[in-house]
């Protein structure tokens, strides 16, 4: 059947199963692909998105759950503050390496930093644990984080 | 190995040597092409007198340098780090540079069709490369001031590059690159440039920003998962859960009652569903009933695997390497030590889950995937798909994550075989589960080692065979000869070590049914975990310091002594420590960097291992791009670091038990050690660095948990059992 989704502040309407993965809806139907399929499971990351702002496993989320919320993708989170300045941290700490996880990276690292300016090491932790990089970019990405964060003032 | 032969070879005169040609590009411009050594060139060199070129420099009017390569990128920075040398000698910005994948259709450039097996690995790109592009990038230079100098009617001498430009010194009078490139291509090729000192260099060396970066923050960059060619479907695979079975029947009548399920395509030994996406491609997988027939493996346990690696290590095996005279030495020494040692099979579990899209019609066949090895791909998909290699058109895709499992082409093959029963084209994306089981494994290692120790605890007799998979019997078979290959005996033999008697021998022996493939760091991954615990234990039976012991046997190799000495000084090595606590050490030197890490652990009451800290000391020769140095360590750190704590495939009723990242488990954000580098400064040619941090953790961590509780580990990977403190 039918589903209407608001992504990225625009509406789609998409015609399959409503269990559906929201993940191949995204790579699938919609060609955006800067979501990444990774595990299936929800074990990853590598598919997260931001559900009304809460990073959210894609692969986990069947469409017709989604409803009247907001997905945010990676293509559009440079349009938001914590957004922004995660992907200028990334950039100036020389983060990626393949790059495929990143997109999991950068989304989960926003919505921390969006709902919490400054991200204590164990709050890095807590929030990015679900993020596998078989790149092994933890630590950069550790530092990106803390550097976005100085830029929010008031010291990390 | 292989590579640095490779490597050597391509040294000397420019032209003699014809691995350079220039002439127009097509649409003006000038155009060079060039030979860069790869993994398997050696092998087929011998009937390869053409010139074969495999990247291409092009100057187009328009301006910017245009750099085609066969060299991938799969995170090691390879796209930053390779345009450097080119930027370097043709005097350009590193901006200027644009770099294209390297086409499987060369016919665009006029070309031949590139030849050979084509590959990135074994940490090769920049060894290969770092002589020959810079040549490359002089090379045009010249050219370009010859040109400049002939329309200014001046010396070429008087006459400089800077940026792009020539300029015409005495007058300042300038001219861009894109200017000159059609009247360059005339230039005849000079037979000799002269290449910058070290001291000379602008770019080389230099933290210069990777290249890749901007689209991988953003969503836009293009792996071969998002290849989206016209009306493209998506399928998904179950392929027998045992090696070698078949399939005996399906069921799919549920299957095709999904919705967006357009069609169910049943081979040998696999059935794929195919679909409008992958939610319904997978749901219809989900509801095909498939009864295999199993096959010879079917009862196939790691036990056996194991015991028949044990029966074959007690022969006799191909001699690796042999100095002195181990029986006499061992006959007189004052004390004799043994040890058995064990590695399991490793899977890739690279982020990108295997994939490939493929669109085979009657008279060629399209590829859209990420691949290590182009060639190897274009090979084997022709002859699945039976049509001549020059109708097969690969478009190489951004790698997310390689690790040697790109090396391979199981994938396009399969793709392949899908694609041929259907219409148009189709993405064959497996499961993360299909990925794990059906990976080809690093092999599974067994080695047996005797030494022979003096009266002051010194190393007289050092005795080592190991039994295992040859991956490059398969992989490039004229590069297994006499029982041995390169690639298995790395970092088994050549020991930074001076042993006045020295024995290695190889025992070449397949699994059945598990197949084997590269894995970062290869050879060493397995050779420099065993040397180095093995030397450690040689430490503790002569009752001296690890460090102070393999610094005394460091004699021959000053660089690797170097290495060691800043690793444990930025270590704190021999600082006190708290119980439960402690720091080991490994020494190597292998795909031609040498490297010292100290590893510090904690061992948790229950057994538990956490990586504190690892401290890294490297000479890898010139370096080009610290930053990618260091990157590559941090990463091939956490690679060794999750194989060390987590990594094993086991196998039982022929079945891989593990399937996703709840049970091939990885390094995470909270276990992730600090990883400090330390680079020694050296103007030796360039090493490879993709790999060798992921060799020298393991035996850093497993010595460290040897310190912090006296149980040496000598099967990968760590045992948490083994280590629980007594009550």
């Amino acid at each position: 059947m039918a589903f209407t989704i608001k992504i990225n502040g625009k509406t789609h309407t998409v015609d399959v199963d409503g269990d559906t993965p929201l993940l191949w809806v995204l790579r699938d139907v919609l060609a955006m692909t800067g979501t990444k399929f990774g595990c299936g499971k929800g074990l990853c990351g590598a598919c997260t998105v931001h559900i009304d702002g809460a990073a959210t496993r894609s692969c986990q989320t069947s469409v017709d759950s989604v409803g009247a919320s907001a997905v945010t993708t990676i293509e559009a989170i440079g349009a938001t503050p914590a957004g922004a300045k995660i992907q200028k941290a990334w950039l100036d700490h020389e983060v990626v390496q393949c790059g495929y996880c990143q997109s999991g990276q950068i989304m989960s690292a926003s919505a921390l930093l969006a709902s919490n300016p400054h991200p204590t090491d164990s709050d890095i932790d807590d929030a990015m644990s679900g993020n596998i990089c078989r790149c092994g970019t933890y630590i950069r990405i550790r530092a990106a984080i803390k550097h976005a964060a100085q830029s929010n003032g008031k010291g990390a | 190995m292989i590579f640095d032969r490779i490597a050597s070879r391509s040294a000397g005169d420019i032209s003699r040597r014809g691995f350079l040609q220039a002439g127009a590009a097509a649409g003006g411009g000038l155009m060079l092409s060039l030979r860069l050594p790869f993994a398997g060139d050696e092998a087929e060199a011998a009937g390869a007198e053409a010139f074969a070129p495999n990247a291409f420099i092009r100057i187009p009017a328009s301006g910017p340098v245009v750099l085609t390569m066969p060299y991938v990128e799969m995170g090691q920075g390879t796209y930053t780090s390779i345009p450097m040398l080119i930027a370097e000698e043709l005097e350009v910005d590193l901006k200027q540079v644009r770099l294209e994948h390297a086409p499987s259709n060369a016919k665009l450039y006029g070309n031949p069709l590139l030849g050979g097996i084509q590959a990135t690995g074994n940490s090769n790109a920049m060894r290969g490369a770092w002589l020959p592009l810079r040549q490359a990038g002089a090379v045009a230079r010249t050219m370009l001031v010859a040109a400049a100098a002939k329309r200014w009617n001046v010396e070429p001498a008087s006459c400089h590059a800077e940026r792009g430009d020539v300029i015409h010194s005495p007058t300042k009078r300038r001219l861009a690159y894109g200017k000159l490139a059609a009247d360059a291509a005339h230039v005849s090729v000079p037979d000799k440039v002269a290449l910058k000192r070290p001291e000379e260099f602008r770019l080389i060396g230099t933290p210069a920003k990777r290249l890749d970066a901007p689209a991988k923050v953003n969503g836009t960059a293009v792996y071969g998962i998002d290849a989206r060619p016209q009306g493209v479907k998506v399928a998904t695979l179950a392929q027998s859960p045992v090696f070698g079975g078949r399939v005996k029947s399906v069921d799919d009548r549920a299957a095709k009652a999904i919705k967006g399920v357009r069609q169910i395509v049943r081979l040998d030994d696999a059935v794929a569903v195919v679909a409008d996406h992958m939610g319904a491609a997978k749901k219809g997988l989900e509801a095909l009933v498939i009864e295999w027939d199993e096959g010879p493996h079917a009862k196939l346990t790691t036990d056996q695997i194991v015991g028949e690696l044990e029966q074959v290590i007690l022969q006799t095996g191909a001699v690796a390497q042999n100095i002195g005279d181990v029986p006499g030495a061992l006959a007189s020494a004052a004390t004799k030590i043994e040890a058995t040692y064990q590695v399991p099979f490793l899977a890739h579990a690279t982020m990108e889950p295997m994939n490939c899209t493929v669109d085979v019609r009657q008279d060629g066949c399209e590829i859209w995937v990420g691949s290590q090895a182009m060639g190897r791909v274009q090979e084997f998909a022709a002859k699945a798909a039976g049509v001549p290699v020059d109708k097969v058109v690969v478009h190489n895709h951004l790698i997310g994550g390689g690790f040697g499992r790109r090396l391979e082409a199981d994938g396009v093959v399969r793709a392949v075989e899908i694609g041929k029963q259907v219409k148009g084209p189709v993405k064959v994306v497996w499961t993360r589960e299909e990925d794990v089981q059906h990976d080809m494994y690093r092999p599974y290692w067994l080695d047996r080692f005797t030494a022979g120790l003096d009266a002051n605890g010194m190393p007289v007799a050092w005795n080592h065979r190991f039994a295992g998979s040859s991956v490059i019997a398969r992989w490039v078979p004229p590069f297994f000869n006499k029982g041995l290959d390169p690639d298995s005996i790395e970092g088994a033999v050549d020991l930074v070590y001076g042993f006045p008697n020295l024995h290695v021998e190889y025992v070449r022996k397949e699994p059945p049914g598990i197949p084997t493939a590269f894995w970062r760091s290869v050879g060493p991954s397995h050779n420099v975990f065993v040397v180095e615990s093995f030397v450690d234990e040689l430490a503790v039976a002569a009752k001296q310091d690890p460090v102070a012991y393999r610094r005394a046997l460091l004699d021959k190799s000053p660089r690797a002594r170097v290495a060691l000495d800043l690793a444990a000084e930025k270590a704190g090595w021999g600082q006190p420590l708290p119980a439960r606590v402690g720091r080991g050490v490994s020494v190597q030197f292998v795909f031609g960097s040498y490297m010292a890490q100290v590893a510090e652990v904690e061992v948790a009451k229950d057994g538990t291992v956490s990586i504190r800290r690892v401290v890294c000391a490297v000479d890898c020769g010139t370096v080009v791009n610290p930053n990618t140095v260091r990157a590559q360590v941090q990463s091939a750190v956490m690679f060794g670091a999750t194989a060390a704590l987590y990594g094993e495939i086991t196998v039982k009723d022929g079945r891989v038990e593990q399937s996703n990242f709840d049970t091939y488990q990885v390094i995470r954000m909270n276990e992730a050690p600090a990883v400090d580098v330390h680079i020694v400064q050296s103007s030796e040619p360039p090493g490879g660095m993709g790999e060798c941090g992921t060799s020298a953790i393991v035996p850093a961590i497993a010595n460290a948990i040897f310190a912090a509780t006296g149980t040496r580990l000598r099967k990968m990977p760590v045992d948490s059992a083994l280590l629980k403190q007594p009550a």
